[in-house]
């Protein structure tokens, strides 16, 4: 079994989950209590990659992550490599790929919490940033686990748009969607059979915590009322 | 001292109203729900913002629409006590009351004079009504407000527990030297806690509304919404 691939998906799911659910948050709450002109193009634009092909996805990040696009640049001027082809850019697709998974169910749990919380948070002297860290996030917790469980689950799963960033770099680039294409590829069902078996206990799981804290959340939802 | 007139554009009627405040007294606002007081209390909050008109309390501008001041909430420095309990349900009630104190051992002391002690560990959702009211000034107090807003504090409870929490506040109201603001429409909560009380109308002051509701002669709409309401008051 290519050992390799999965752990490289692994931590890609990992380091994903974990910059987009800090990176989310705030976006999630802007969204969830401001007002202002455009948000819904700011919103729509946070969207698009859900709308989009993966491969229509990819095909932007090259342009703008090649050496001629201006974050492939700057990246280039500012570490002399290329950002194309390594496990950095494959981890900026995946964030981009993945963003919309992150604020949706955020943005919900946060419009689930009393306004009247926030009210009181403010008499109480916080400040928005203070509330958001002491009452908004604190109560929105089933949600933002939620919120990184898809994320992480939508991570593993990702293939296009990956391999038109990335590749397929052995230890690198190369996450264990790719290894099981081209596994099939090369004829080699037993050891596609063996990746895609792994994923199916992991997503699993996964599917049965988010239902879990769904439960819970449920539950306290009715023990307040 | 809190000094304020206010005007506002509210969607049945204008409210227009001015008053103060001074140190150490209790100015109960009253009249019949959908009068405006909430309203009221929410823009000396700074929650609401007036169309037009100043909030002074101290001598320091909360609020002048003429020259664009508008001093945010949680700078104003107060305590309000909300209609309906507005707990953090993720924090226990000690918690919850030590929140945005100045003085976190002055909590204990709020908890014996309001008798919650034994329930510092419970989550909102685990006591009752009357129990979280006295939890949501505990909190409103801890933080030493310099003006301490209580919008119909009592109104979710039971007759008995109301009646309990009103001598509560009324005890209270002899220690603090702060003024206080009190929203009620029950007549006999008013008489009983109020050092001056101003009667509130589809958002003007209405001296005679509650000779009015007492007598109980509805000549006009406007008395007739004023008696429909605090009925169950009325004979608590």
């Amino acid at each position: 079994m290519d050992y390799l691939a999965l752990w490289v998906t692994l931590k890609l799911a990992v380091i994903t989950t974990v910059i987009l659910i800090i990176l989310a948050a705030p976006l999630a709450y802007v969204l969830a209590y401001s007002r202002f002109p455009g948000k819904s193009f700011l919103e729509a634009l946070i969207y698009l990659p859900m709308a989009l092909p993966p491969t229509v996805i990819g095909f932007y990040l090259i342009m703008v992550m090649g050496p001629r696009g201006w974050i492939g640049s700057s990246w280039l001027a500012l570490t002399g490599n290329s950002l194309l082809f390594t496990f950095v850019g494959i981890a900026i697709a995946s964030i981009i790929y993945s963003i919309p998974f992150a604020v949706q169910p955020m943005k919900a749990a946060f419009q689930k919490i009393d306004r009247r919380l926030l009210e009181n948070a403010s008499v109480l002297g916080l400040s928005q940033s203070a509330a958001f860290i002491r009452v908004v996030i604190p109560n929105s917790i089933a949600g933002l686990v939620a919120a990184a469980v898809l994320v992480f689950l939508h991570s593993i799963g990702a293939f296009g748009i990956l391999l038109m960033v990335g590749g397929s770099i052995p230890g690198v680039t190369k996450v264990a969607s790719i290894a099981i294409y081209e596994a099939v590829e090369t004829m080699n069902y037993r050891a596609a059979g063996l990746i895609a078996l792994s994923f199916i206990p992991i997503s699993y799981a996964f599917l049965l915590l988010m239902n879990k804290l769904n439960g819970d959340s449920e539950n306290n939802a009715s023990n307040h009322t | 001292m809190l000094q304020t007139t206010l005007k506002k554009k509210l969607k049945f009627f204008d409210l227009d109203i001015s008053f103060s405040c001074p140190e150490d007294k209790m100015l109960v606002l009253i009249g019949p729900s959908g009068g405006g007081k909430t309203t009221i209390i929410r823009m000396l909050a700074g929650l609401e913002t007036p169309d037009e008109g100043k909030i002074v309390f101290h001598n320091q501008v909360w609020f002048d629409s003429t020259r664009h001041i508008n001093l945010p909430t949680r700078k104003r420095g107060i305590g309000y006590v909300f209609q309906d309990y507005t707990l953090f349900p993720h924090l226990n009630l000690y918690k919850n009351a030590a929140f945005a104190a100045v003085d976190k051992k002055e909590v204990h002391f709020l908890f014996e004079l309001f008798n919650i002690g034994h329930l510092r560990d419970r989550k909102p959702h685990m006591v009752s009504g009357g129990e979280r009211q006295r939890c949501a000034i505990c909190q409103a107090l801890a933080r030493r407000p310099q003006l301490l807003l209580l919008d119909e504090p009592l109104s979710a409870l039971d007759v008995v527990t109301r009646r309990e929490l009103r001598q509560e506040l009324k005890n209270l109201k002899k220690k603090l030297s702060i003024p206080i603001i009190y929203v009620t429409h029950d007549i006999n909560e008013a008489f009983f806690l109020a050092d001056e009380i101003l009667p509130v109308v589809d958002g003007k002051e209405d001296k005679d509304w509650m000779q009015r509701t007492y007598r109980r002669g509805p000549s006009s709409e406007k008395i007739h919404k004023a008696t429909r309401e605090p009925r169950l008051a009325l004979v608590g």
